[in-house]
């Protein structure tokens, strides 16, 4: 008696957290999954219920984001931008973590405790100092050479990227760093081998894993982030990210209704990520323990 | 190892470029918050006048300032108390319990924190729109008549705000905590279980305690990290709209200093919100401190 009261109680409860673990499953999916199956409407179907399925594959969506909506061009920049703040990142924080973790230097304390402080300064504080700064230096150029370039210039944008990276980054590396034994290098020094050449082909292949980590985070905060974007490239005609793009799409779309193209820029937003996410799930979620202090 | 001149220059070629980056990028416009919060600057003054704490004081009678932080205020202390605790019984659920499906879970639960918060605002909009919005649709089909509420407006914003923001976070934080449940050994289990501790039990006597640190490192994250998503969103969501209902202090900073141009006063809030954050995180850090416990 006592048994079958207990199980039954049991049974309660494992059903109680199934339902638990579907609602949330839903209420996360089903959202997502609503833009896939919007892209493809035609915008008539967006004044009927929501929840209605598309009447036709609508592709002209696309077609109308990325050309009259200038989405093609925008997430050219947003590669562009991305990937060069990536090589900027790791050609500058890879030799830095490597003599900080590893090295014994004056002044090395100091620069790691710099670094570490360096984590709790969050980008959204200092974006407008660092506009200024560049509108300062915009009118210095102006003074000397008659124009300025550090405005609406994605090379500039990659380089504040890639530094206001360089905190954590230094932090996960350094981390990876100092847990090598040190006799690989004595070895690759016997050897006969320089520093930069023990660096460059023996630390830094071991560190390939954490290296990995280091791209996938820098490669998600970069493709989404629009704060800086939307700062720094100021000029209205200009060009933009795809983030800054896409926000300045679903302003417009309050007046212009142009649903159909606002939720085809979404997918092309979010179809990258997505897909880097299915293939690394596993390795994005281990790496982000590893170094849990993104915030 | 031999300590020549080729060790040093090693050393400074390997750090100067992180070092110069980051002082250019991260240091100067740091100092430059601080600084100019203590000058007046508009975009038509060409000098800076010293100003002393005048921005300050102008900011404790500001009705639009003051609103703002309390919205911040509100947002971290529910924001945080309702991500936490779902992040926690889900972590616990998919560590302790055996699910089928768990990986599933997990992947899906992570998902919203790959994806742009300028993506999460348009899905939250296309949810929350008055006329053919998937919420109010969706009510009115279950409740037979026509539900046409203002998700967005002055009296429910702050609320629907609250719900996206928790939608973001969940899946993060449940990884986390997943990860440390995951090292507490499961002997502890076992033993507590013969001496006739149930589930509920368990995760308060065993579980919680034995992750307390991390969760201690993740009450800091909550503060800061919600102060710096509320922002994102907002800007992204409702421009701070309407009439101010939604503002928070970051947004408001960014409207004072780059929209509005009152460069001394926006850096005024933003040296005020960074000093306020740090010393809610020591608060909380003081507060919670344990004796560690050694498993």
């Amino acid at each position: 008696m006592e048994q079958t009261k207990k199980s039954s109680a049991e049974r309660l409860y494992k059903v109680f957290i199934y339902v638990a673990l579907i609602t949330l499953a839903i209420s996360i999916f089903v959202p997502v999954a609503w833009v896939f199956m919007a892209s493809v409407k035609e915008n008539s179907e967006f004044y009927g219920n929501p929840w209605a399925m598309p009447a036709g594959f609508y592709i002209q969506n696309f077609a109308d984001a990325w050309g009259k909506a200038r989405m093609g061009e925008y997430m050219l920049n947003s590669v562009l931008v991305t990937a060069l703040a990536l090589l900027i990142l790791l050609v500058v924080a890879l030799p830095a973590a490597y003599v900080l973790s590893r090295f014994e230097f004056r002044g090395r304390k100091f620069l790691n405790a710099i670094f570490m402080g360096g984590l709790f300064i969050n980008v959204n504080y200092i974006v407008v100092p660092i506009f200024l700064m560049l509108v300062d230096g915009d009118k210095f150029l102006m003074g000397i050479a008659g124009s300025g370039f550090l405005l609406n210039n994605i090379f500039v944008l990659s380089l504040v990227y890639a530094s206001t990276a360089l905190p954590f980054t230094i932090y996960l590396l350094s981390g990876y760093f100092s847990t090598l034994a040190h006799d690989y290098e004595e070895a690759a020094y016997i050897d006969g081998a320089g520093y930069g050449k023990t660096m460059i082909g023996i630390i830094f292949p071991m560190a390939q894993p954490s290296i990995i980590t280091v791209i996938l985070f820098n490669f998600l905060s970069f493709w989404n982030e629009y704060i800086i974007a939307m700062t720094l490239l100021s000029d209205p005609k200009g060009g933009k990210t795809l983030p800054v793009g896409l926000m300045q799409l679903t302003q417009a779309q309050q007046s212009a209704a142009q649903y159909g193209q606002l939720y085809a820029g979404l997918v092309l937003v979010m179809l990258p990520t997505l897909i880097l996410y299915i293939c690394v799930q596993r390795k994005l979620t281990q790496g982000m323990t590893l170094g849990g202090l993104k915030g | 190892m031999k300590k020549g001149s080729g060790r040093s220059r090693f050393v400074f070629l390997c750090a100067a470029p992180a070092v110069l980056l980051f002082m250019i990028f991260m240091i100067i416009p740091t100092i430059n918050v601080f600084r100019m919060s203590l000058f007046r600057r508009s975009a038509y003054s060409v000098n800076e006048e010293f100003v002393g704490i005048e921005n300050f004081a102008r900011l404790m009678s500001d009705e639009n300032f003051i609103r703002s932080m309390q919205n911040t205020i509100l947002l971290i202390v529910v924001v945080t108390i309702v991500t936490f605790a779902f992040a926690l019984v889900f972590a616990a659920i998919l560590t302790r319990e055996e699910i089928k499906g768990q990986n599933f879970f997990r992947i899906i639960f992570y998902i919203p924190n790959i994806l742009s918060v300028v993506v999460i605002s348009a899905i939250f909009s296309a949810i929350y729109d008055t006329n053919n919005g998937m919420l109010n649709s969706l009510l009115s089909l279950l409740s037979g008549k026509t539900v046409a509420i203002l998700w967005k407006g002055e009296t429910v914003v702050m609320t629907s705000l609250i719900v996206a923001m928790i939608w973001q976070a969940i899946g993060y934080y449940m990884v986390m905590y997943m990860a440390s449940m995951a090292s507490v050994p499961q002997s502890l289990y076992e033993s507590a279980g013969l001496d006739g501790a149930g589930r509920i039990t368990q995760f308060f006597q065993i579980t919680l305690p034995l992750i307390w640190t991390n969760i201690r490192t993740t009450l800091t994250f909550f503060i800061i990290s919600t102060i710096n998503m509320a922002f994102l969103f907002v800007k992204a969501m409702t421009s701070g709209g309407p009439n101010g209902a939604s503002e928070v202090a970051l947004s408001y900073m960014y409207k004072q200093a780059y929209t509005n141009s009152s460069y001394g006063y926006g850096m005024a809030i933003g040296a005020l919100v960074f000093l306020f954050s740090f010393g809610l995180s020591a608060l909380v850090n003081m507060v919670t401190r344990r004796e560690p416990l050694e498993f």
